[in-house]
């Protein structure tokens, strides 16, 4: 049941390769000067340099910036700017949301139109029209080649983030290579502004997809993540993840991302299912849905709730959320409903369940797993 | 660069309003315009009279046709627009951000269409 959940949760976004600028871009000139993060970035990145004699004098803001012209510019500072300048590009929220994952997929990540056409199940001249507008408007309404300044940083990242999130997410089960790319942008991201979203992003992307031989079986069906080969998981990525989560936890700016990763570090933790700390993650949860409320993250509460006081507790939040006329067409509602029905035998309700879940679910994996499910209500009836 | 912010708000707000509402609302436009005045981002805006006084006209066949409205039904209505200058789409919606009329209503950017000069 877990699984299904975290698979709803799951759902993000990408992360690209590092990828030449391309010259579209790049030829409109609009390259700008060292802007105020770039200066920042400097300010507290940058190997002490031997030439620079303002080390140990107090920072000023104009010898900072004849600092920035002045020094060798240092390519890598270049390279980070502008691949920057193209993501914040790509993924600007003045533009068609399909259109940025497209061209975040094609200029970032070097995929081909027909590749990103056959991810997102559209046509390559549809997807292809949506790039070429996008690109009109970014010429016509001057969307900058830039990085955005501090006050609108947490939004426009926020909006890059979310592109990440999409790429992830549409390689959750068929597309392994899909999430590999929106892991390497995840990772580009935290290298390039390493923010504590986006560390909280890459973490909760890494976590995730620890988990991905073990999602599902040979025949292609959901397993549960209790019933998941816990040896199989990646540790190397755990690690990774866990360092992570807690790295962005010091910056005390705690985002859902972070939130949503520290869940999954949580559930990474457990060395079995029985020792999950489920009262941990239902105050992960309870600070989750204050953060960023929706339907999904309160049915996912009410799932760890029944897992900490007992199916009855969970079923009857998920009431109340289907009572406010939500969700009701989501699989995943139907599917937590008919397993705590499974939990307490409640056989007939937990086959209706299943039966509206399978009504609603479109993915594979998540169909057969319900399927099976009928199968042993069936068997044992 | 030149950029029209085009205000959609529900009008009847304003006429529901209150003198003291009123007076803030205008308050707030009119520190608004100071403020992008002084910024140097203003060149032009207008606060348009409601809908009800609007009226449409097509010439069809030669013939002038006069017609009251435009009647749609939408929750808001242009009431109102300023022109202004930003360097990129950015500036321009950091100020359009700044409008009043965001805040419950809707603004409309839109980039001028710059001809070249003959």
């Amino acid at each position: 049941m877990q699984d299904a959940f975290a698979a709803a949760l799951e759902r993000w976004p990408i992360e690209g390769t590092p990828a030449n600028p391309r010259s579209w871009l790049i030829s409109t000139g609009r390259f700008k000067a060292i802007d105020r993060l770039r200066k920042t970035r400097r300010e507290v990145s940058s190997p002490p340099d031997p030439l620079s004699l303002e080390v140990s004098s107090p920072p000023d803001p104009l010898s900072l910036r004849e600092r920035g012209d002045d020094i060798s510019e240092s390519e890598d500072y270049d390279v980070v700017d502008d691949r920057l300048r193209l993501i914040f590009t790509c993924c600007h929220p003045a533009l068609n949301p399909d259109a940025q994952v497209a061209m975040t997929l094609r200029e970032i990540c070097g995929l081909t139109t027909e590749q990103v056409a056959a991810a997102f199940l559209t046509n390559a001249p549809t997807l292809a029209q949506r790039i070429v507008r996008a690109k009109a408007k970014i010429r016509d309404a001057k969307i900058p080649y830039e990085i955005p300044e501090r006050r609108d940083l947490p939004e426009r990242l926020a909006s890059v983030l979310h592109v990440v999130y999409l790429v992830f997410n549409q390689g959750y089960f068929t597309r392994p290579d899909l999430a590999v790319e929106a892991i390497r942008l995840g990772r580009l991201l935290v290298e390039l502004l390493p923010e504590p979203e986006a560390i909280g992003l890459l973490a909760l992307m890494l976590l995730h997809d620890a988990r991905r031989a073990t999602r599902t079986n040979g025949k292609g069906e959901l397993v549960p993540l209790e019933e998941q080969d816990r040896s199989q998981w990646n540790r190397e990525q755990i690690k990774e993840g866990i360092v992570l989560v807690e790295r962005g936890f010091s910056s005390r700016q705690i985002g859902p991302y972070l939130l949503q990763a520290a869940i999954a570090a949580v559930h990474a933790d457990a060395a079995t299912p029985a020792e999950t700390d489920w009262s941990e993650i239902v105050g992960l949860y309870d600070v989750l849905s204050r953060a960023d409320p929706s339907p999904v993250i309160a049915l996912n509460r009410a799932a760890a709730i029944a897992m900490r006081d007992g199916p009855q507790h969970g079923l009857e939040l998920i009431d109340e959320i289907l009572a406010r006329d939500e969700l009701g067409e989501y699989h995943l509602v139907h599917a937590a409903r008919a397993d705590l029905f499974r939990r307490l035998g409640k056989k007939a309700d937990a086959i209706a369940a299943y039966n509206q879940a399978l009504a609603h679910a479109v993915e594979e994996p998540v169909r057969r797993l319900m399927q099976r499910r009928l199968r042993e209500l069936g068997e044992t009836a | 660069m030149r950029y029209l912010c085009l205000i959609y708000e529900d009008e009847k707000w304003w006429e529901k309003a209150t003198e003291s509402d009123m007076q803030q609302g205008m308050a707030e436009y009119n520190g608004f315009t100071e403020s992008i005045k002084k910024a140097g981002n203003y060149i032009g805006g207008e606060a348009l009279q409601p809908t009800k006084t609007a009226t449409s006209v097509r010439v069809r066949n030669g013939k002038i046709s006069t017609t009251d409205g435009p009647y749609v039904e939408t929750k808001e209505q242009l009431g109102g627009y300023y022109l202004i200058k930003a360097k990129d789409l950015n500036e321009a919606v950091q100020v359009a951000s700044r409008i009043p009329g965001a805040k419950n209503g809707t603004v409309e950017v839109r980039p001028v269409m710059e001809f070249d000069q003959p």
